[in-house]
């Protein structure tokens, strides 16, 4: 026999066939996967002295207490800080992706200075002196032309050393206009002002309660201090109290709690006083409360005008249903109800607010375990009068460009008023300052928003990033990110007790940056006279000593300062104040466009995993947002089935989506979970700046909606907006 | 000429099928050899243990089981392998004639040198487990992974992958990865077969629509199975 060529290569292919069906291929490739894995040369990051350094994150109003651990000078993970009376050793998933926003590239690195057109993304790079002198030259320029009430600012809250030297800072210069971003805490504290007579924040004892009746409150979605509500969620679990969730969309909250509600939209007080009907009328309602003032009058409102039926016809929830829920409610023996919508970005309706506290005060939990508390804010900035010039004196009595104080008595700042206010020429400003917002990406109506602040003739930012607003103004200056600076956060969102944080550097700070607190006295000290005079104190870490005393070396101890008893105010209920009186007339607030053009309504919806204030999503989590919220480059509208049928939408297929004030083109997700004939989209995505992972993906909410003024707060009080989809 | 040239073709054609099937048959047998037995032989280092260890002598000796040796320490995390200063409790004297242990007290007692063991359930650094969540919370069986080690006498050899450097009991002792019983394999399929078969309860009661909208009750299913994986942090639960 001879072997030639053919006889070889049928060894081969025999060969070739027998060892496909042997493990040899096989365990190879999964081997070598891993061999290839442990290559020395596969980027591993370099090994150093391992350190924790704790301190506070300030990516959202949570102010959670983080512990971060260093590789040399490196952060490389942030953890929840351990004992942290807020989120006791938990954290979010934008938490730990803060060191993504320490070494991002959206950072700005110096002080820039616009050469190009506004938003053309031109900027020249300056050193601090120049920068500080350029802001003090226009401030004095603006300032000799006594119009230094025109100047305004806008900061991400109003307590705590930072946007109290922007307060202190235009009130030695002359103005009234210091603006914060919007909440619903700004509603609930005019709730508290109205209803019990007190200037305190709305805390809830939400770890004691023992039935929690949520009004669309994202509690596992990002409501209050997000990662403490996390754990009083998973603590209700654990014991078994019962969560209920009203709201029209399964949203995660609902889904997760112990019954889903659904309702129509707008109506949540409408139920509130339903359900506070059927509590006095079974006379479950707490017997000292009912010697309050103005009990009388709600109770013949609710009785009036809140009847089972007629609230089961507003809200479309059944009877049976209703008069259960107000049973279960008022004979829990530790019940809370909350409102605020999704993460409480937006203030909401006042009436809503005060239906709901009105049903807490009638189950008697007012300042009770687990229930609503008035908290006072810790009263620890006690610094020396400002000495007024007599510009400053002019300037600080003139009105306020929001109507804040003047029109809206109670509130305090009213930005989401600022755009019509300019644009309709009713009031202007000559120069804004913006630190830790971005209103240009999330107030709503953001392009009325920007037309405004292109009439602005001078934007500061002290952004640290490039964020819409910052790519819109003058000037950066930027600040240090929180994982460099200096910085007391006094916690607000909902906690019952106070507290006060202190965020400090963990590492030194990477770029040519500033604290804020710094570049505002620096500026200050810039104009001279009795502005620099406010500001006695060489830097901002001497000035944020001496206001915290003795208090500061607790913080460098242990992170934090806590009070030891918690504190609350309490003044006379009162029932039925002045601003309750049109709810005699059930109208939910009102929605923009008109049902022919308009035909459905379109709602916002909010998720952990989408970050919408002054932080956008960092790659980590952007990269956790499903594709039925993001698919691709486009956001996902969720529809019911039913009215994707009748519009002829199918799964993922894109659509224009239409609203009175904007469009977008969508994909459309078909979705059980929300109410035929609404449609919902996501906070969080179409942003124009930050770096190539978020910008370009989705679309921006706030475009599509506008503001609605709260007759009474004058907040926005907006929760939709109508709506047309159609297809593409 | 051409016909010629056909007719030979056929003749060669016809007389090679032969060995053609023969090379063929030849070389699929020389591969399924080398496949199924010299490459699971080349694939594997063989090394043995410093000591050979008989766990059945010991489980006799102790009061709680596995536990005796392999505990749960304070904080809940688990000890593994025992220490030298654990062994040492009873052995600090050669107690008998064994000469594994002669060999044990002489060589790592005498000099309080750790006992090198070649671990064969050892995971890639990557990989975080926690014994507590599978034993204390899950209450599941050391032998569902481990098999029925307690039963063993001497201390089997330990092969190690020359290519990856891991135990050849995480990939199995089947080179095919076919598996009989819950502890032949430890990749992560294995842990997943188990983590998308348990069901988390959930317990959604909802409402049908509000009266005035096209009722279309929502109903969520129960027994997610996927949950357990994808329930905490994802990802990072099991990856480090
Ligand atoms: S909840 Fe807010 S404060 Fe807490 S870790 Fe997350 S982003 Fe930071």
């Amino acid at each position: 026999m001879k072997v030639g060529r053919r006889s070889f290569l049928s060894f081969i292919i025999g060969g070739a066939a027998g060892t496909a069906i042997t493990p040899l291929p096989w365990k190879l490739m999964d081997d070598a996967s891993i061999w290839s894995q442990n290559w020395p040369w596969t980027p591993v990051p370099p090994d150093g002295e391992y350190s924790y350094v704790n301190s506070v994150c300030t990516l959202c109003p949570g102010g959670c207490g983080i512990s971060v651990r260093k590789v040399d000078d490196r952060v490389v993970k942030i953890e929840g800080m351990k004992g942290y009376p807020v989120n006791a050793g938990g954290i979010c998933v934008l938490g730990l992706s803060g060191h993504q926003l320490l070494y991002s590239p959206t950072r700005v690195k110096s002080p820039l200075k616009r050469v190009g057109k506004r938003g053309e993304g031109k900027w020249e790079k300056i050193s601090w002196d120049e920068a500080i002198s350029e802001v003090a030259k226009k401030l004095s320029e603006i300032r000799s032309k006594g119009e230094s009430h025109s100047v305004g600012s806008i900061v991400n809250a109003d307590s705590g050393t930072i946007p109290n030297l922007f307060k202190r800072f235009l009130t030695a210069y002359g103005s009234p206009n210091f603006m914060t971003m919007p909440s619903m805490q700004d509603s609930y504290k005019m709730t508290l002002q109205l209803m019990q007579g007190v200037n305190a924040q709305a805390g809830f004892d939400a770890e004691n309660a023992d039935f929690i009746l949520s009004f669309g409150s994202g509690i596992i979605d990002g409501w209050g201090s997000p990662v403490r509500m996390f754990k009083a969620n998973s603590t209700w679990k654990a014991n078994g109290k019962k969560v209920v969730q009203i709201e029209p969309r399964l949203s995660n909250t609902a889904a997760k709690s112990d019954k889903w509600i659904p309702i129509k939209p707008g109506t949540e007080a409408a139920l509130a006083l339903g359900l506070a009907n059927v509590i006095i009328t079974n006379s479950q309602h707490s017997q000292k409360i009912s010697q309050s003032s103005g009990f009388e009058s709600f109770k013949k409102l609710v009785q009036n005008e809140y009847s089972t039926d007629k609230v089961s016809q507003i809200t479309g929830i059944d009877s049976a249903s209703i008069v259960s829920l107000a049973k279960t409610f008022a004979s829990a023996s530790k019940p809370l109800a909350i409102c605020g919508r999704g993460q409480g970005s937006t203030p909401g309706s006042l009436n809503e607010f005060m239906a709901v506290h009105a049903l807490n005060a009638l189950v008697g939990n007012i300042n009770e375990q687990g229930g609503v508390w008035a908290v006072p804010e810790v009263d620890y900035i006690k610094w020396p009068e400002v000495n007024l010039d007599e510009t400053a004196t002019n300037g600080v009595q003139k009105e306020r460009v929001d109507g804040a104080g003047s029109e809206y008595p109670h509130a305090k700042s009213l930005l989401n008023r600022l755009a019509e206010v300019v644009n309709s020429g009713d009031g202007s400003l000559e120069a804004l300052f913006v630190t830790g917002a971005n209103p240009l990406y999330s107030m709503p109506d953001s392009k009325a928003m920007k037309k405004a602040f292109d009439s602005i003739p001078f934007v500061v930012s002290f952004s640290s990033y490039m964020d819409e607003t910052a790519s819109n103004s003058d000037l950066i200056l930027p600040n240090h990110v929180c994982l460099e600076r200096y910085e007391d956060v006094p916690t607000t969102a909902g906690l019952q007790k106070n507290i006060i944080g202190l965020t400090r550097p963990v590492v030194k700070p990477q770029f040519s940056t500033k604290n804020v607190g710094d570049t505002i006295m620096l500026i200050a000290k810039a104009l001279g006279g009795s502005i620099a005079e406010a500001f006695p104190w060489d830097s901002y870490e001497a000035c944020l000593k001496e206001t915290l005393g003795a208090k500061w070396d607790v913080l460098v101890e242990n992170g934090f300062w806590s009070d030891s008893n918690s504190k609350t105010v309490s003044g006379e209920f009162n029932f039925y104040p002045k601003a309750m009186e049109s709810l005699s007339n059930f109208s939910p607030v009102s929605l923009e466009g008109s049902t022919a053009s308009y035909p459905l309504v379109l709602i916002p919806y909010d998720s952990i995993r989408l970050a919408n204030g002054y932080i956008g999503d960092p790659p980590f989590v952007i990269k956790a947002v499903e594709d039925t919220v993001l698919n691709g480059k486009a956001a996902c509208v969720e529809v019911n089935p039913k009215t994707g049928k009748e519009l002829g939408l199918t799964e993922g297929r894109y659509a224009s989506l239409h609203t009175p004030r904007g469009k977008a083109k969508v994909k459309v997700h078909l979705y059980e979970g929300i109410m035929p004939g609404i449609i919902a989209l996501p906070r969080g995505l179409g942003h124009t700046a930050y770096d190539k992972y978020l910008a370009g993906k989705g679309c921006n909410f706030n475009e599509l909606i506008g503001p609605a003024e709260d007759p009474v707060s004058g907040l926005d009080a907006a929760w939709g907006i109508r709506a047309r989809l159609t297809k593409v | 000429m051409s016909t010629q040239d056909d007719k030979a073709k056929e003749v060669s054609a016809d007389g090679a099928a032969g060995p053609i099937i023969l090379f063929f048959i030849l070389g699929l047998a020389a591969s399924l050899v080398l496949g199924w037995v010299i490459f699971p032989k080349l694939l594997y280092s063989q090394k043995k243990q410093p000591i050979d260890f008989n766990h059945v002598l010991h489980v006799e000796a102790v009061d709680e089981g596995c536990e005796s040796c392999h505990f749960f320490r304070e904080d809940g995390s688990f000890s593994g392998v025992p220490k030298l200063a654990q062994c040492v409790e009873c052995h600090g004297d050669v107690q008998g004639e064994n000469p594994n242990e002669i060999k044990f007290v002489n060589d790592y007692v005498a000099n309080g040198r750790e006992v090198p063991w070649l671990v064969y359930a050892r995971q890639p650094d990557c990989v975080f487990f926690s014994h507590a969540a599978h034993v204390k919370k899950a209450e599941m069986e050391c032998s569902t992974c481990h098999e029925h080690i307690g039963e063993s006498e001497h201390s089997r050899v330990y092969e190690e992958n020359r290519i990856t450097g891991y135990s050849r009991d995480i990939w199995g002792k089947n080179i095919s990865g076919l598996k009989s019983n819950t502890w032949d394999r430890m990749k992560m399929d294995d842990c997943a077969e188990c983590h998308a078969t348990k069901e988390i309860k959930t317990d959604v009661e909802t409402l049908p629509w509000p009266l005035n909208w096209a009722p279309l009750p929502y109903e969520k299913q129960t027994g997610n199975q996927a949950s357990i994986k994808t329930v905490k942090e994802a990802c990072f639960v099991c990856h480090k």
